[in-house]
């Protein structure tokens, strides 16, 4: 037990600021915590692995007052990754159902944007826009943790819809 | 181990010897009947499936792993061809492969008596890449599944999923439990089906390239490098010496990462949050420099055919070999920790037990199978340059609970780091990249590599103008998800997680 406490406390806090302050990026202040569902929409995984590592110390997007949830019932921003398959579409459009509004959507990285590497399959819907268009989009293959970061920051200030 | 002595690369049996690192030859049949005696054979023989796929031609083809070597063993089938032989009396996992093709081009396969579907989700008007082709339409009701059901006194089902309760791609998981203790779990894939044997069709080569480093995110270099590799077979390319180590030193890169990964999350899963906090930020320094050196954080299109996108540098080098020593110190201390930890310890030993018996009559490699007695890694097994110049070790354990697979992740990272030390100092430069030839005429290859998670294929056929015919990746997910519902039944449904993270199958491999 020594080497665990004594390994806690020498790796100290390991967490960087946002790459851009909020001046910079022009969004409101930050007022109150959000929550994100997450759905994966058929994703290759690599989107997954980014969206780990902002929970990671070094990102901690938890430290910025943003968590992801497990009930959609209890989520402000419905993030999704992956082309949207077309065996996803009903969990997608379940889970929006079920988020209280206000809510927002953002589409994390460029096959939930436009279906990225497996546009114009037969399996896939060509990302969201034609089944839940977001609000705000990150693109990137995958994007890198801090523009996720900056996409959640983004979807926070952006206008709710009540659908 | 060479092949040169095994009686089943000789002519009499009908297997020919190919060239390449790891040796495999191709096998045809027209007759259904050779398919399945061939199949018997190489079965009786202690061969293992790895997969089973349709493609643009109407033919089944395997991909059978013995020890001396790969053998993809395909059956020809007639145009008009309306059912195919099914080998799931050989190789049970072969049923899931076999159903998939049911679904995607309709071809019955006989024997089989489980036909339900497996990738079809009733949403589709036929199967989609059927060899006599009509226009699809989507359909917007899809069909329930009838999963198996257990009777009883107290007998209850519990659905998960697909949408799951954190950051983990869907699937769906269905336990038959009696209070906390599971007696079935059946799993029901295919949500993350993105028809990608379709989308490699017609492709050029750098955009099958993009594709094929997208089949399952976490595995990027190997699936990319397995492609590579069938490619290079198939138009005759050689490799220099210098792409060969810089290979080598991506995949054991990848194999790092996820490992880091994976042993953070199963410290979490198992009530030890600080693990994520001491594991992940050493896998976030080596997305880093993986970006940094490489281009891409998660060396996506690192490999490409002919060679490696980025080649390494002297500089490059002594930051990797600091980056090799920090890791070095930093999991040491960490190993320690975890098996000093006696609670976490409690949550690992006996959980998830996937025997070797069991492991073996599945045909389990990679970390899984050698957690559970299956001595299989390509890299130990075959003479492959330039990693065989520094004796890897195999990792192996015969228990197969959560503890083993944690013990095989750890001894896996010590020794992809070793390996890496030693292919950096002895790097021989410079890495060139081979010109790609025109094919005259149709191709086919087959690249085999030890992903992190085990074995992946890949496979081809290019057409004249370097445009793919067919393409197939694949690793050994759909078999790990046999392993997972081998393994969870006796345990407590909280216990689920942490089983499945120490398989950590990929949905998106597996769906494809």
């Amino acid at each position: 037990m020594w080497k665990l406490l004594w390994k806690i406390l020498k790796t100290g806090t390991l967490t960087e600021s946002p790459t851009r302050t909020q001046e910079e990026t022009g969004r409101p202040p930050f007022l109150h915590s959000a929550s994100i569902r997450h759905v994966d929409a058929g994703s290759c995984n690599g989107c997954e692995l980014e969206l780990w590592a902002l929970e990671n110390p070094v990102t901690s997007l938890s430290s910025l007052g943003f968590s992801f949830v497990a009930s959609p019932r209890h989520a402000d921003i419905l993030l999704v990754t992956g082309p949207v398959s077309c065996h996803m579409k009903e969990a997608l459009e379940t889970t929006h159902q079920a988020m209280p509004a206000p809510k927002r959507v953002l589409a994390v990285g460029d096959c939930a944007i436009s279906g990225g590497v497996f546009r114009g399959s037969y399996a896939t819907h060509d990302g969201l826009s034609s089944i839940l268009p977001p609000d705000v989009t990150v693109h990137g293959c995958p994007p890198p943790p801090e523009a996720i970061v900056e996409g959640v920051l983004r979807a926070f200030g952006s206008p709710p819809h009540h659908s | 181990m060479e092949g040169d002595s095994s009686p089943f690369f000789s002519p009499e049996t009908g297997f020919d010897r190919l060239h390449g690192g790891i040796p495999h030859t191709f096998l045809v049949t027209e007759s259904p009947d050779r398919y399945l005696a061939q199949a018997r054979l190489l079965s009786s023989n202690g061969a293992r499936l790895l997969t089973l796929w349709s493609e643009s031609l109407p033919a089944i083809r395997a991909a059978i792993l013995l020890r001396e070597g790969l053998v993809l063993l395909s059956l020809s089938l007639p145009k008009d061809a309306v059912s195919f032989p099914s080998l799931s009396s050989i190789f049970p996992p072969a049923a899931r492969f076999e159903r998939t093709i049911h679904d995607l081009f309709g071809l019955i396969p006989d024997g089989l008596a489980d036909l339900r579907p497996w990738i079809d989700h009733g949403l589709w008007s036929h199967p989609p890449l059927s060899h006599t082709p009509s226009p699809l339409t989507r359909l917007a009701q899809g069909m329930d599944y009838p999963f198996v059901r257990v009777r009883g006194d107290g007998v209850h089902e519990i659905p998960v999923g697909p949408v799951h309760a954190g950051i983990i791609e869907p699937g769906h998981f269905r336990f038959s439990v009696v209070g906390e203790k599971v007696l079935r779990l059946e799993t029901r894939m295919g949500y993350t089906h993105k028809g990608i044997a379709r989308l490699f069709r017609g492709r050029n080569l750098p955009e099958a390239a993009r594709l094929a480093s997208r089949i399952s995110g976490d595995s990027a270099v190997a699936t990319s490098l397995a492609f590579s590799k069938a490619v290079e077979e198939a138009l005759d390319i050689e490799i220099s010496e210098g792409v060969r180590f810089v290979r080598a030193i991506l995949l054991e890169r990848e194999r790092i990462a996820n490992h880091l990964a994976d042993l953070g999350a199963l410290g979490n899963d198992a009530g030890l949050a600080v693990a994520l906090s001491l594991f992940h930020p050493l896998r976030e320094a080596m997305h880093r420099i993986n970006l940094s050196l490489f281009g891409h954080r998660l060396l996506f299109d690192s490999v490409v055919p002919g060679g490696v996108s980025t080649g390494l540098s002297g500089a490059m080098i002594e930051t990797l070999l600091l980056e090799n020593e920090r890791l070095q110190a930093e999991v040491s201390l960490l190993e320690r920790i975890y098996a000093d930890h006696g609670g976490l310890q409690d949550r690992f030993q006996n959980t998830g037990i996937l025997s070797p018996e069991v492991a073996g009559r599945l045909g389990i490699g990679g970390v899984a199978g050698r957690a559970s007695g299956q001595g299989w890694d390509l890299r130990v097994d075959h003479r492959e340059d330039p990693v065989h110049r520094f004796a890897p070790a195999l990792a192996l354990d015969h228990i197969g609970d959560v503890a083993s697979r944690v013990r095989i992740r750890f001894f896996e990272i010590f020794e992809s780091l070793r390996l890496t030390h030693a292919l950096l100092t002895s790097f021989p430069g410079p890495d060139i990249c081979a010109t790609i030839p025109d094919p005259p005429a149709p191709r086919e290859g087959a690249g085999i590599v030890e992903g992190f998670r085990g074995e992946v294929l890949g496979w081809v056929r290019i057409l004249p103008g370097k445009i793919l015919a067919d393409a197939h990746i694949a690793d050994g997910s759909p078999l790990l998800w046999h392993a997972l519902e081998a393994s969870v039944p006796g345990n407590l449904v909280a216990d689920f997680p942490l089983i499945n993270k120490s398989f950590n199958p990929s949905y998106s491999a597996s769906d494809l």
